[in-house]
């Protein structure tokens, strides 16, 4: 598993893409800071750009790198190598090399102009959100063979996560607006990693009171304790299932 | 050594393999063949893993293969189409396949590497190399751990008169030290000196499997080419 690994890191690393991606993070959050004169706006905008870019970037890049693997899977499988081993160290190489780009183009920045708890919550998310996104790419890869269809797949994944999932919301918050639908909202934050990343980063910069009576009651859940535990816990879910679910898928792929 | 029973696979609406029990016993060097499509490679990747039966179980040495993976270290497999990380260098992918098989008790048989001349095209990228030496690449790979146990599929195909000769050189060296070797190959005037039995599969099902001279008898045919034509037409 660590050899293969290794050789995973070794040919992300002399891929340029991550590197780019890395300046691009870094380019960004630089300029976005240096631009507003207050560090706590300047993270406002660098939230927004993020739960874009990581999302789409480690969505995308993972898919492509799973299909242009097929040769080194294919290499492996026929070798006394555990098949689990082989996906897990595709998984393990990109979110690890992901989750370092993020740290080294966002995560450093942020510490340097910001470093206080919404910093760090920050942080922490954008990690996370790259991981999960790595996790759905695994999925998305491991279901289809066609690499077309794979990435076209990846794609809308990443579209209905960012913009038509919010957009089912809002329908369906205007449809039933005479019922009391605040908690309901918490759960179907749920549903959505970029969500629950979102709401837990603008409770932590105190503008909840700008998203009304809703803003209160995610107050009450995700301000406390147990809600952000919990809203940690509903994104390592995000990452477990799907990487479970390719894996089963994996393991009885044919070759 | 390698016993299956009653495996069955079907992609989409084909049947790859249909209901087919075999065992291939130790010493022996078996030529898988038929015509194209009819599921010899399909069998194969069956052994190696690389295909899930839908039906039936394989034992590799009395133990069934299912979801295991150190069997395969006593394979070594040649594939049809070599597919390698393109921006490996050769070096890069034997040095890999060393890594991962490192077991300090099996002596590295390099003897193909120097036969082929590789040495000198190591730090040459895979996607630079042409399709024979490819093929180089996935014989010495096969080769290298002295596995007990041969899987070549088409090993001669792409390779010039010099190297295919080499090739099969080696086969014979290996097949005398008593290990189990499975070939398939459409080349049938080859296989005459190679090989000691012969398993003839047709629509993914198994035609006959009989010993080399068995089936000369059977046919009054000396060479295999005419023996298999005479079948074939029959």
């Amino acid at each position: 598993m660590k050899k293969i690994l290794k050789y995973v890191i070794v040919d992300i690393v002399q891929n340029k893409i991550v590197l780019i991606y890395t300046f691009l993070l870094l380019l960004i959050a630089l300029s976005v800071f240096n631009l507003e004169s207050n560090s706590a706006k300047g993270l406002l905008s660098l939230l927004n750009i993020i739960l874009i870019l990581v999302p789409l970037i480690s969505i995308i890049f993972s898919t492509i790198y799973i299909y242009n693997s097929s040769e080194f899977i294919e290499l492996l499988v026929s070798q006394p190598v555990k098949r689990k081993s082989i996906w897990l160290s595709l998984f393990g190489g990109l979110a690890s090399s992901l989750s370092l780009a993020f740290f080294i183009g966002a995560g450093i920045p942020i510490l340097l102009y910001h470093a206080d708890a919404t910093g760090i919550t920050m942080i922490l998310t954008g990690l996370f959100l790259t991981v999960v996104f790595v996790s759905i790419a695994m999925l998305a890869a491991g279901i289809t063979r066609d690499k077309a269809k794979g990435i076209g797949l990846s794609i809308l994944l990443w579209l209905y996560f960012s913009l038509i999932f919010d957009a089912l919301v809002l329908f369906f918050l205007f449809q039933f607006q005479d019922y009391p639908l605040e908690r309901a909202m918490v759960f179907f934050s749920f549903l959505n990693p970029i969500d629950l990343g979102r709401i837990q980063i603008l409770l932590q910069m105190d503008i909840s009171a700008l998203m009304g009576y809703t803003g209160a009651i995610f107050r009450e859940f995700f301000g406390n304790y147990i809600g952000v535990s919990l809203s940690f816990l509903g994104l390592l879910i995000w990452i477990v299932v799907p990487l479970m679910w390719s894996l089963k898928k994996f393991s009885k792929k044919d070759l | 050594m390698i016993t299956a029973k009653n495996i069955t696979k079907t992609f989409g609406r084909v049947k790859a393999l249909n209901d087919i029990s075999v065992s291939f016993t130790k010493g022996e060097c078996i030529a898988l063949l038929g015509p194209n499509g009819c599921g010899k490679t399909t069998l194969i990747k069956s052994i190696l893993g690389m295909v899930v039966p839908d039906k039936g179980n394989i034992e590799f040495d009395g133990r069934p293969i299912s979801e295991q993976w150190q069997y395969r270290s006593n394979i070594g497999y040649m594939p049809q189409i070599g597919r390698y990380p393109e921006n490996m260098t050769i070096a890069n992918v034997i040095d890999m396949m060393k890594d991962i098989r490192k077991d300090t008790t099996v002596h590295l048989d390099e003897e193909l590497i120097v036969s082929f001349g590789l040495q000198e095209l190591m730090d040459k990228k895979m996607h630079t190399l042409s399709g024979g030496t490819r093929q180089k690449v996935s014989a010495c790979l096969a080769f290298l751990f002295s596995p007990d146990v041969l899987i070549l599929d088409e090993p001669t195909a792409g390779l010039d008169p010099v190297s295919s000769e080499q090739l099969k050189k080696k086969i014979v060296l290996e097949k005398e030290k008593g290990k189990l070797i499975l070939i398939t190959s459409h080349v049938l005037s080859e296989l005459d000196e190679l090989i000691t039995e012969v398993f003839y599969m047709q629509d993914g099902r198994l035609l006959f499997h009989k010993k080399l001279l068995e089936l000369i008898q059977d046919t009054g045919e000396e060479r295999l080419v005419k023996a298999i034509a005479k079948i074939m037409t029959a």
